[in-house]
């Protein structure tokens, strides 16, 4: 499915009316203060994983090399700045930043195959209706009902454990969710009588859907898919906490893990769990402000209430 | 008024005998239409002629099937029974035609609040890929419907404006396809009654210069009195009276009519008429007469004297001429 126009017109002041529409977008996105702050603390991030190699040695996860260096266990941040080590003389500093990676990119991967499965089969079975609903529905729900870890445990063991077995395990158990909510705002928008006007003036269902049903489910998706990131993350960090992580991977999951287990709380080594911790919860917290800031745009009877 | 001309080639065969009668002085013909909801017969029945310029008012309480009708014609209810004949062929299930449009009772609900109203008005023509200045176009409908100037309109969206300069808007787009015949369902129900007269006076202005003709459902005699030509007054899924506007009102020949404009304020001379009960279920719809329950001219006995009670409650009617152009269906009056 493409996005493209389904009908003809004239190209120059579509494209005029695009480049302004987008202007309007970005202006009004930056002047809102979540979406500022949630795209910077994001940006924030990504740079941050980006640049990996240049900030945080690699050699910094190394246990061979730490111990040849003469690197202390539990280093407080102010013994081995910038963050101290753990018990395996690991650099937490270099998890932090390597862990990052690993989490975003499981959150952004699965949050796409979750979205676009999701509301393809939402929409189609909403709209179409009839036998394609029930078949479709009936299809989500036997995937609903699908325990999610025992699933995953089985797809680890079986596939082996890596980020995109981790990546295919969120996406295929968590798309029936976004569908049926999907499924369900398709329904009722397409009782309102914008549709029937549409259909007077003889549209075909290719425009109403993508005319009148995606503009007024996409805020919805889009708040569905904000909210998808965070907890494929979450769920990310609860597999690699269950083992079923990627062992070749740090990510922020595995670092937490590791802390709980070997004391960390105890030992009141504090650098070691709070890095990983924080940047959950502001990674999280910057898809919500931007996911927010998004929909209140797309829904233009939400301006003017924050 | 403005010639209309048939298209008489892309015609049906199968409907020959009938499409001879359809020439220009008819924008719809609709023979006897039924439209069910399962059991529910919402509309049972139905013949009516509507001519180019004529504004018909169909009245009836909810329920009626007023609203089914016109958007059966509309083509958005499937079709049970009948026929709905439109000059140039039929318009049935999915096949819609530009030359009908419809306006809706509730023009916040009709336009879509994520488009801006130069899109709105714009989407029939985008639909029909239609060349030549869209924007020249959007901006004369804008005009036509008394949205001046429209050049401030245009990049506005529904939630900016007025509830009566949505109704304009949904005027707009409808007139932009320069239909024939244009469906109002409740049109001007929804909005301050200092905003009504306006979009009557705009309805009736169109009409006057385009020849356009408009079916206008109402269950507001006031409303039908203002801007109709021609009532026809619907009960139960069925046309029970039908007539010009003056002679409907002033002479009802039928029970239902009567009891509905004795409960018009401004009609004080009249006894009040107070219809007992609701209307009924339209998948139980009474034998004989379907008004016989509720008719006060059964009710009083009045039947019973003129030696018809038993024809109300057994034999159903069919509307029939009281004067050239008005009818009824009641056995009492005939």
């Amino acid at each position: 499915m493409t996005v493209a126009d389904g009908t003809a017109r004239p190209r120059n002041p579509a494209w005029d009316r695009r480049r302004t529409a987008l202007r309007s977008f970005t202006r009004e996105f930056w002047a809102s203060r979540p979406g500022r702050y949630g795209l910077l603390i994001l940006l924030a991030f990504v740079v941050l994983a980006l640049a990996a190699p240049l900030v945080a040695d690699r050699s910094g996860l190394d246990t061979a090399v730490a111990r040849a260096n003469d690197v202390p266990q539990w280093a407080s941040p102010s013994e081995y700045p910038p963050l101290g080590t753990d018990y395996l003389r690991r650099s937490v500093w270099a998890q932090f930043v390597w862990g990052s990676r690993v989490s975003l990119f499981v959150g952004l991967a699965a949050t796409v195959v979750t979205i676009a499965l999701g509301s393809v089969i939402g929409v189609v079975s909403g709209f179409l209706g009839g036998r394609t609903d029930a078949v479709l529905m009936r299809f989500t729900e036997w995937f609903l009902v699908i325990p999610f870890l025992p699933l995953a445990i089985v797809l680890a063991s079986v596939l082996g454990r890596s980020v995109w077995n981790i990546i295919f395990v969120i996406g295929v158990t968590s798309w029936p969710a976004t569908a049926r909510l999907v499924r369900a705002q398709v329904l009722t928008v397409k009782q309102r009588l914008f549709v029937d006007r549409a259909r007077s003036l003889g549209a075909s269902r290719t425009h109403i859907v993508y005319r009148h049903i995606m503009p007024n489910v996409s805020g919805l998706i889009l708040a569905n898919a904000t909210l998808a990131v965070p907890i494929s993350i979450l769920t990310e960090t609860t597999l690699s906490f269950l083992g079923l992580g990627d062992p070749q991977r740090p990510s922020w999951g595995k670092t937490l893990v590791e802390a709980f287990e070997n004391g960390a709380i105890t030992l009141r080594a504090w650098w070691y769990f709070v890095p990983a911790g924080v940047g959950i919860l502001l990674v999280v917290l910057a898809f919500t402000l931007i996911g927010q800031t998004l929909e209140q745009i797309a829904d233009p009877r939400l301006k003017g209430r924050r | 008024m403005r010639h209309i001309d048939t298209n008489e080639t892309n015609r049906d065969e199968t409907n020959r005998d009938e499409t001879t009668a359809v020439t220009s002085d008819v924008v719809v013909r609709i023979t006897d239409l039924a439209v069910h909801f399962g059991a529910a017969k919402a509309v049972d029945g139905v013949s009516l002629d509507v001519a180019p310029g004529e504004v018909v008012a169909l009245v009836g309480e909810s329920g009626s099937g007023k609203t089914t009708l016109i958007r059966a014609v509309q083509g958005l209810q499937p079709v049970t029974a009948g026929s709905i004949e439109l000059p140039g062929g039929e318009s049935r299930g999915r096949r819609r035609r530009p030359d009908v449009q419809m306006v809706f009772q509730d023009p916040t609900g009709a336009l879509n609040p994520r488009q801006t109203i130069h899109e709105i008005v714009a989407e029939g023509l985008r639909i029909r890929r239609e060349r030549g200045d869209e924007t020249a176009r959007v901006i004369e409908a804008l005009g036509r419907a008394g949205l001046r100037p429209a050049e401030r309109f245009l990049h506005r969206y529904p939630h900016e404006i007025s509830g009566g300069q949505r109704q304009r808007v949904v005027i707009a787009g409808a007139m932009v396809m320069e239909p024939r015949l244009l469906l109002a369902d409740e049109p001007v129900a929804s909005l301050d009654a200092s905003i009504r007269g306006e979009i009557l006076a705009l309805m009736r202005s169109l009409v006057d210069e385009t020849g356009l003709a408009i079916v206008a459902v109402t269950h507001d005699l006031g409303l039908a009195w203002n801007i109709a030509d021609r009532i026809a007054v619907m009960y139960l899924g069925r046309i029970v009276e039908l007539g010009p506007a003056e002679e409907v009102l002033a002479d009802p020949q039928h029970p239902y009519t009567r009891a509905l404009l004795s409960v018009v304020p401004e009609m004080e001379r009249m006894e009040q008429q107070i219809l007992v009960g609701e209307t009924p279920d339209p998948a139980r719809i009474p034998t004989g007469c379907r008004f016989h329950p509720r008719c006060p001219v059964v009710a009083s006995g009045e039947a019973a004297r003129l030696g018809i009670e038993a024809r109300c409650r057994g034999e159903d009617v069919v509307l029939t001429e009281r004067s050239p152009a008005h009818s009824a269906a009641c056995h009492a009056t005939a």
